[in-house]
């Protein structure tokens, strides 16, 4: 059970994983040595903290992202002698590349704060001002107490119409790090200091998200979070070029478990390329390509899809104008005369179209093999979620029926935990599979897969007993998690091992 | 509404002085306005020509963009007005503008100042086409102007 819990705590116990990461190398090079997957090889695995499929990663609260941009304003700051405010706009101007804008305000100091829209002389603290015979251009309100405000451009409108303006800007558009003064092609950034003078208080917490979320989308290094209304960003070294190789599965604080490379739901131990290409093609083909498969055959000559809505066996294709017989696929000039019934079957021109004809209904049905698998993996994991969610009341009357205690239900939870991950890496294997070509390898990635799917298979059906008898079950529910998840971990292990040292062979060019 | 006073002094202004070729054509609420047009050079392009512009206000003018097009009525006879011919304007009135976009407003132009960009935009323009698509998009298009994402690709006409 050690091993289990280890694992089941992937997310939070990252952290060590710098630490520990010198003893695992030996562990995990002994197993690239060998494929044959013997048991003391596995077990090697299993104990390991760090997975060959794990990567490294940080999760960060908005606390965090404001420390950090705050840490490299300020250094920005005192490295140029500038204002944190200026500096500011520097950076997001430069989307955080700190060495290239450093190096490009050196060069060129003037160019550079113009590009980012700073003027060249910087005020200390922004004040509004009455100014007597001023008329405001965007309300034309005038008086001798409006307040009005000008940066340093010197475009002067009432503190009024500069709230609407920023209200719109921020409020509707989404806008934050580009603002621009409302004068007419004035180009100079609304700075923070500026901002803060002006609107209110819920307005500059919704500027503060919205810089923060300029911060995140500027760094190739951090992502967002993509569960709903998750605040939290993941910090990752994996880079784009790099997802060829490797699979980032990340785990927010929120449990959200998701790919750093692409923030689709984890989709190990496919890579994210091969998953845009499956899903694509999902999309395009499957529910035509059953029906497809089903209903029609293909004109032997040209290979139109016919459907035959009635009639007839003798078909003239609309395309090519081809003649021939829908029972036995041959030349309908061979039929002669026997027009209404084909008993030809074993000719020759027949079963040369029947081949052809089968050849190309092999690729279809070599997809919707793969495909029906996944996607029933898919609905799988979502019954598996329905369960979940009755998982608790389960528990309760469990606990209320056997007399065993909240922790000792448990395991119930654990079960379905790692039900529907293997659910979700199951569901994948067959999105890869479907691109790999055969060899030594995929023979062992379907054992692999084989054996999570038995194991998969029967944790569901043991699971869904009635309470009495789970009970009873309770240590074989034990054994087959802790089984389900240490052929898991095999299975991706074996994958992203082969993804990192290139040894896969794909059936197409990716 | 925010801008009642803008759009009054507005208004007040043009009816004392417009630059030639702009007139104002309808007025009467602080919803709609209608504005001629006339290009006033030699372009052959649009000689002799009077086009109709629809101005139409929102509640949060001039912070936000007013929807500006071109209008066909009233095309009678005796006061023709057609959508002028320019790469940037489709046939069905929308025009394609970067000033008139809410990333390219400032709350600083006015119906004066649009009408005289676009007066421009005629002026300077020598192609004798519509944008690219035109036809599909006047078929299919049921959205408002400033609700479609132009692409402002071409700084030049």
């Amino acid at each position: 059970m050690e091993s289990d819990e280890d694992f089941m705590s992937v997310g939070s116990s990252n952290d060590d994983f710098l630490d520990t990461q010198d003893s695992d190398d030996d562990s995990l090079e002994d197993f690239g040595d060998d494929f044959d997957g013997g048991f003391s090889k596995d077990k090697d695995i299993i104990a390991t903290s760090r997975k060959p499929y794990e990567v490294d990663f940080k999760v960060l609260s908005p606390g965090d992202i404001e420390r950090e941009q705050n840490i490299q304003v300020t250094e920005v700051s005192s490295i140029l002698g500038l204002p944190p405010e200026s500096s500011a706009i520097l950076l997001r101007y430069g989307r955080w590349n700190r060495e290239k804008l450093i190096e490009s305000y050196m060069d060129h100091p003037e160019q550079t704060l113009d590009a980012a829209g700073l003027g060249n002389h910087f005020e200390t603290n922004p004040v509004t001002q009455k100014v007597p015979g001023f008329m405001c251009e965007i309300c034309c309100e005038d008086g001798p107490d409006l307040e009005t405000y000008a940066m340093r451009c010197g475009h002067r409108f009432c503190v009024d119409c500069y709230r609407h303006y920023l209200g719109q800007k921020i409020r509707e558009e989404g806008e934050a790090a580009r603002i621009e003064c409302p004068g007419e092609s004035c180009h100079l950034i609304v700075d923070s200091k500026s901002l803060e003078l002006l609107v209110t208080r819920d307005l500059r917490d919704r500027y503060h998200a919205l810089l923060m979320r300029t911060y995140v989308d500027d760094k190739e290094n951090l992502r967002w979070c993509p569960a709903p209304n998750c605040e939290y960003a993941i910090d990752c070294p994996v880079k784009q070029r790099d997802l060829r190789r490797v699979v980032p599965t990340v785990q927010c604080f929120c449990k959200h478990f998701f790919c750093f490379g692409c923030t689709l739901n984890d989709h190990q131990p496919a890579p994210c390329l091969l998953v845009k290409m499956w899903l694509q093609k999902c999309e395009d083909d499957s529910e035509t390509a059953n029906w497809i498969s089903a209903n029609t055959k293909e004109c032997p000559r040209c290979h139109s899809t016919i459907e035959k809505n009635g009639g007839c066996n003798h078909m003239t294709c609309r395309k090519c104008k081809h003649e021939f017989c829908w029972m036995c696929m041959g030349l309908w000039s061979e039929h002669g005369t026997s027009w209404y019934n084909c008993n030809r079957y074993e000719e020759k021109s027949g079963s040369e179209a029947r081949t052809e004809q089968a050849r190309s209904r092999a690729s279809l049905e070599r997809y919707l093999h793969y495909y029906n698998r996944y996607a029933n993996h898919e609905q799988s994991a979502k019954l598996d979620k329905d369960l979940y969610l009755k998982t608790e009341k389960k528990m309760t009357s469990l606990q209320s029926q056997s007399g065993l205690s909240w922790i000792e239900v448990q395991f119930l939870e654990t079960a379905s935990q790692a039900l529907q991950q293997c659910r979700q890496t199951l569901k994948w294997t067959y999105a890869f599979a479907y691109y790999l070509a055969r060899n030594n390898l995929t023979e062992i990635f379907e054992d692999n897969q084989k054996d999570l799917e038995m194991a998969v298979e029967s944790l569901s059906e043991m699971f869904e007993k009635p309470v009495p008898e789970l009970s009873k079950l309770k240590v074989d529910i034990l054994d087959k998690t802790a089984y389900c998840t240490k052929r898991r971990v095999i299975l991706l292990s074996d994958t992203a091992e082969n993804l990192k040292n290139g040894e896969w062979t794909f059936n197409m060019e990716w | 509404m925010f801008a009642t006073k803008r759009l009054g002094k507005e208004l007040l202004k043009m009816k004392e002085h417009l630059p030639p070729g702009i007139t104002i054509a309808k007025s009467e609420n602080l919803e709609e306005w209608h504005m001629d047009l006339q290009v006033l050079d030699d372009n052959p392009l649009y000689q002799d020509q009077t086009y109709r512009l629809k101005f139409t206000f929102g509640s949060k003018y001039p912070i936000e963009p007013p929807e500006v097009q071109f209008i066909e009525s009233p095309n009678t006879p005796s006061t023709p007005r057609p959508i002028p011919i320019h790469p940037h304007i489709y046939s069905n009135g929308i025009i394609c503008l970067d000033l008139l976009s809410s990333a390219g407003w400032s709350p600083v132009q006015t119906v004066e100042s649009v009408c005289v960009s676009i007066q421009s935009m005629l002026t300077a323009n020598t192609r004798n086409e519509r944008p690219p698509g035109d036809s599909d998009f006047v078929s299919y298009n049921r959205r408002r102007p400033r609700d479609i994402n132009f692409f402002y690709d071409d700084d030049n006409v």
